[in-house]
């Protein structure tokens, strides 16, 4: 057995040592910690990919001496490999970048506590990725919506807590669901974990037996998972959330919370219920829907909004909309245009996220985008960063957005029955969001208004935030440009969580 | 914010309007979950799917492989650790975010703290007569059930629960002062994260020998013995205190804004 296995365990042990022991650190040793933490684990991830794609195998692991139906298992292939490592590198870039924002933003008793969070919502993270035991799922879904409550709390403003009770109980309504779904999926089963649940789902789809309760269970899995991933029409706690947390806080929430439980999800398709299932039970229709409305409902609210950061949360809900979209295609590349829409818009809104916080540093941290005409003038990185996030969000070829929406539509011509609405609805969605930021860029880039009290403000970005920018963007490239490994990884990836080994 | 005759009426509208649709979306979903019920497996009824392999081994072998008499205690902390490592950390993260989000600085939390010592109840001599007789009778309670929890029904999450209770009587009946001199701000961390770090350290240890099969050094016991049941009796005192902080730092928090 190779000592690569043993990764998985190790990542989310040392994520949870290092929040249990940031409780007795002070604030910067506890930041020290988390970012240290997160490095060790991003690199670990990245051996493990690599060893991986040389093997093309996944593997398992039993936590203790009991093997898996009796024991906890956790499971890696490609997919969660690169999952893990995308999550973990964005993660430790959104928090260096933010860190200067974290210290104007958050009380100094509290700053310490926000780290600790942050190392919690990691072990979360990689523990939904692992996991290959549905109720350990749900033991860390719960982990993570308390630490990502606490990362928006912890700015202490009216605004950020009325939003994060809104989250709260949101997110709450979604844990209960999926709470309901996992008890009934034992009492028609007799099994927790993922293996034996799929071959008891297959036989009781051969049977037809228990249709009822497995429609239930369905549903409620996939409406708690989208109420927490902010799908439309449950989006409503999102822009608030998202939109006054600090900068750190709305990059990590955006660019990765959301997207965990959408892979809960992928792994409930794949290796609870089945894809086949799982498209008999047309809960894929249901979220195609709403994948559907939700690209287009996402853009018109952002194009009516004028605060900077909300706008870029609706623009959130409108891409949750797309991988939704992908996922509820039910073709193989559909699936593999999801997974790679997570991966894009994972390093490309953090990146927005945290170009706005620098352009907005250099308007009198104002969010109104009419009180920002010329801070790209100002704040040169964080407006070409900005600009590229925009720009990578429409779809124009290069950037990484582009080429999710080019294997979306590929993915669109395999099932000729949704063809035609989700190449309309693409189309209508990229004019959109060309609406929204193409006029938020004119502004930017315009001549420094010469009432403005904020003309001569120079940017005083530390050295870290700008190259985190400049990291950012020479990801999104290399998404962009070089693609095809990353699309191999996944197309194997997928395979390999649907059970071959 | 100032709102217009037409504006109130308007909101007066949309919430009877708002009441209508919650109620009937709790109906639905009263009604969907009651059909499902009805149609799964009759409760506890022999050859139910739950009754497998999984719990077969639980049943017929939990007491050799484990050396606990408890079979929930033997899953809970030895076959399925991990699940529960994972509600130990739900509980910390919650203390977390509560101590994050309510404590106030010190020099704050002394002035309010004797602004309002006059109505606290530590001077009802009746409350404080029957906590003197209360308390010790608990803590011995408590603490039974937590290093007994391998044995008989309870342990780390029940016992734990006992004693926040218990400390929390004491605060109230004796004053935040008296209840510092054993579990002031600094101990309470300190214990917590003890408690937490033992629980990672052992069971990483036998996640790695177990992921890797190699053999474990802890000795199971003699079972039905207090010192049996390999690291179960341990953890249940791990997750005793864990739960017994959380309980207690909550309550402190919620009241005072301090421990």
């Amino acid at each position: 057995m190779a000592l690569a296995h043993n990764i998985p365990f190790i990542s989310i042990m040392i994520t949870i040592l290092a929040a249990v022991t940031s409780l007795l650190a002070d604030k910067n040793r506890a930041a020290r910690l988390c970012i240290g933490a997160l490095t060790v684990v991003a690199f670990l991830s990245a051996i493990l990919f690599a060893y991986l794609w040389q093997t093309g195998t996944s593997f398992t692991f039993s936590m203790g001496h009991f093997p898996a139906p009796w024991g906890n298992e956790l499971q890696a292939g490609l997919f969660e490999a690169l999952m893990a490592l995308t999550f973990t590198v964005v993660m430790i870039l959104s928090l260096v970048a933010g860190r200067e924002r974290v210290v104007a933003d958050i009380a100094p008793s509290r700053q310490g506590m926000y780290y600790l969070l942050c190392s919690l919502l990691t072990c979360s993270l990689l523990a939904l990725i692992y996991t290959n035991d549905i109720f350990t799922a749900y033991v860390f879904v719960e982990i993570n919506t308390l630490a990502a409550c606490g990362i928006v709390a912890a700015k202490d403003t009216g605004e950020t807590i009325t939003a994060t009770i809104r989250y709260l109980v949101m997110s709450l309504l979604g844990s209960g669901l999926i709470l309901i779904a996992v008890s009934l999926l034992y009492a028609i089963t007799g099994h927790l974990l993922m293996n034996d649940l799929l071959s008891s789902m297959t036989e009781l789809a051969a049977s037809g037996d228990y249709a009822m309760p497995c429609m239930v269970i369905m549903l409620f899995l996939a409406i708690g998972l989208a109420i927490k991933s902010a799908l439309f029409p449950f989006h409503t706690w999102l822009p608030s959330a998202h939109g006054s947390a600090t900068a750190a806080s709305s990059a990590i929430l955006s660019g990765i919370v959301l997207k965990g439980y959408i892979i809960l999800l992928l792994k409930i398709f794949y290796r609870v219920f089945g894809l086949s299932f799982a498209r008999d039970l047309r809960v894929a229709d249901l979220l195609f829907v709403f994948g559907l409305l939700g690209m287009i409902m996402g853009s018109v609210f952002a194009v009516r909004e004028k605060n900077l950061k909300h706008m870029l949360a609706y623009s959130s809900v409108a891409q949750v909309g797309y991988i939704f979209m992908g996922i509820g295609l039910s073709t193989d590349i559909g699936m593999v245009a999801a997974c790679f829409h997570i991966l894009a818009h994972a390093i490309t809104k953090p990146l927005l996220f945290l170009a706005a916080d620098g352009l907005m540093d250099v308007s009198g941290h104002s969010k109104n985008i009419f009180n920002m005409q010329g801070a790209a003038r100002r704040n040169i990185l964080a407006g070409i960063a900005f600009t590229i996030g925009a720009l990578s969000m429409i779809g124009i070829p290069m950037f990484s957005g582009f080429v999710s929406k080019f294997y979306f539509v590929q993915g669109s011509f395999q099932n000729p029955d949704k063809m035609l609405v989700t190449l309309i609805v693409l189309a209508l969605s990229t004019v959109l969001n060309a609406m929204y930021y193409l006029p938020v860029l004119v502004t930017l880039y315009l001549s420094n208004d010469e009432q403005s009290p904020h003309r001569h403000r120079q940017s005083a970005n530390s050295r870290n935030y700008q190259s985190v920018m400049i990291i950012f963007i020479l990801l999104n490239f290399i998404l962009g440009m070089f693609y095809e490994p990353v699309i191999k990884a996944l197309e194997q990836g997928l395979l390999m969580l649907g059970g071959a080994h | 914010m100032q709102l217009s005759s037409v504006e109130l009426k308007l909101l007066r509208r949309f919430r009877k309007i708002y009441t209508i649709i919650a109620f009937l979306v709790s109906l639905a979903m009263a009604a969907v979950l009651l059909l499902t019920v009805f149609n799964l497996p009759a409760f506890g009824k022999a050859g139910n799917p739950a009754e497998n392999e999984v719990i077969g081994r639980y049943i017929g072998k939990g007491l050799e492989e484990t050396g606990a008499v408890n079979i929930v205690a033997a899953v809970i902390l030895d076959y399925r650790a991990f699940d529960t490592l994972g509600e130990t950390l739900v509980l910390f993260s919650a203390l977390v975010a509560v101590i994050m989000l309510l404590k106030d600085e010190p020099g704050v939390f002394t002035r309010r703290y004797r602004e309002r010592s006059q109505f606290e109840p530590e001077k009802d001599q009746i409350f404080r007569s029957v906590a003197a007789l209360l308390i010790p009778c608990l803590l011995v309670f408590s603490i039974y059930i937590i290093v007994n929890g391998h044995l008989s029904a309870g342990g780390g999450f029940a016992g734990g629960a006992i004693l926040g209770a218990t400390f929390i009587l004491y605060n109230i009946a004796y004053g935040i002062e008296k209840a510092r001199r054993f579990l002031n701000e600094k101990s309470f961390l300190r214990f917590i994260t003890a408690a937490l770090l033992f629980y990672c350290i052992a069971k990483g240890y036998s996640f790695f020998t177990g992921g890797n099969h190699l053999p474990s050094v802890i000795p199971l016991g003699l079972p039905g013995s207090i010192f049996s049941g390999g690291l179960i009796l341990p953890l249940n005192i791990t997750v005793g205190i864990v739960v017994a902080c959380v309980v207690y730092g909550a309550f402190c928090l919620f009241n005072r804004g301090g421990l």
